[in-house]
């Protein structure tokens, strides 16, 4: 077929294109995803029996607030990854940012501790398990940014699927603050990081793969 | 006017004509598309100065990848960029299937060179639409040919296809990445 006529058939009742379909998309992959997630940490592990309690500590909310960050900010990344063309600019900083708060705050309750406390601040009780834990409940975000991410147009493939993976990472991390009694900056510096990089490289690594288009 | 001034103008028009044919207005598409396959031409022979016979291959393959992931232009940003980006992806991936990176010319590009050039002169392309669509379900085929090709309107190819009209624009929309996939396949 002549170029020519590939245009004409391209062009011949060519449908209007709905806008800001993007972001819709990803919308819709991370809000039923963070769903899925949910219902398997409802099911799988239960909701902390405290948490009443817990709601009225500062560091709940500034553990929320670190997986948040980075929730807000894999988001943006995944988003403008999508889209040819699309520069990251400050993006990569605003990924960094909420793991460096996190370290300072570690710094500063380590620094503070008495000398025998210190591998409990790091290490908790549930060091084994939470980062692992993290990764299984971000499966089925993981699956719903590939989804998304299929359907629009990443060209830097193997670093879609990281940057997909840690969106998925931090809601599972997010969806696990509900589930997890762990308030320490060491830990969530620590053990909530290696949960979320798991499945960024497991995105890293399937990314060129199945992102291909 | 400068070449400055050329480019920004060009870029306007260009852009211009996409995001009426977003809106759906077929022939501002059409004149989008025409315009941007001269540029993807220019573009793709002077990096493929090697594997001249890729280049139409290329241009129709890089045509179906933009029409396919048109969604993903954002309105408020340089058309250029979003056009070299997807011209540079399909370049690169032909390079890797081909396995002979020597074959790439000059990667080192960047942006704005995508228009600079225009090149109307079109060989023949070795993948032929019309043999690859013989090989889609008729699912996918019918609504193609009706509308596409017979020019029929959703609803007269949705009843000569005996089809639902939604079958029939889904049809269209995933004939037309199913083709894209196949015109990457095929050798």
């Amino acid at each position: 077929m002549r170029t020519d006529d590939l245009v004409r058939l391209l062009a011949t009742g060519a449908e209007p294109v709905e806008p800001h379909a993007t972001g819709r998309r990803f919308t819709l992959a991370v809000g039923s995803g963070m769903i899925a997630s949910a219902l398997l940490m409802l099911n799988l592990l239960g909701l902390r029996s405290d948490l009443d309690e817990a709601v009225c500590l500062p560091m709940f909310w500034v553990r929320l607030g670190y997986v948040a960050c980075l929730v807000w900010a894999s988001l943006l990344a995944a988003l403008r990854l999508s889209r040819p063309g699309r520069r990251l600019d400050w993006v990569p900083a605003a990924l960094v940012a909420p793991v460096v708060m996190i370290w300072a705050i570690a710094g500063v309750a380590l620094a503070e501790a008495n000398p025998g406390m210190r591998t409990d601040l790091i290490f908790g009780t549930t060091w084994k398990s939470c980062p692992l834990l993290i990764a299984m409940l971000s499966l089925p975000v993981l699956v719903a940014a590939f989804w998304a991410m299929r359907g629009l147009a990443p060209t830097r493939l193997s670093l879609a699927g990281t940057v997909a993976g840690l969106l998925s990472g931090s809601v599972g991390a997010l969806v696990y603050c509900l589930h997890c009694s762990e308030l320490e900056a060491p830990f969530l510096g620590t053990w909530y990081l290696l949960g979320m990089l798991i499945p960024a490289l497991g995105g890293s690594l399937v990314g060129p793969r199945l992102l291909r288009w | 006017m400068s070449e400055k001034g050329r480019l920004d103008t060009r870029e306007q028009q260009l852009r211009q004509s996409l995001l009426r044919g977003l809106d759906g207005d077929a022939s501002a598409y059409h004149a989008f598309l025409q315009e941007l396959s001269a540029h993807l031409r220019a573009y793709f022979r002077k990096r493929l100065y090697r594997l001249p016979d890729e280049v139409e291959d290329l241009v129709q393959e890089a045509l179906l990848a933009i029409h396919n992931q048109r969604h993903t232009y954002d309105a408020g940003l340089p058309l250029t960029a979003w056009i070299h980006a997807i011209a540079k992806y399909k370049l690169v991936d032909l390079i890797r299937r081909r396995a002979g990176k020597d074959a790439l010319q000059d990667p080192l590009d960047n942006a704005s060179e995508v228009l600079t050039a225009a090149d109307g002169e079109a060989t023949e392309a070795h993948s032929d639409i019309e043999r690859l669509m013989a090989r889609l379900p008729d699912r996918l085929r019918l609504p193609i040919l009706y509308t596409k090709l017979q020019g029929l309107s959703v609803a007269e190819a949705a009843k000569v296809a005996g089809m639902s009209e939604s079958a029939v624009k889904v049809g269209v929309h995933r004939g037309i990445k199913a083709l894209a996939a196949l015109i990457r396949e095929t050798p």
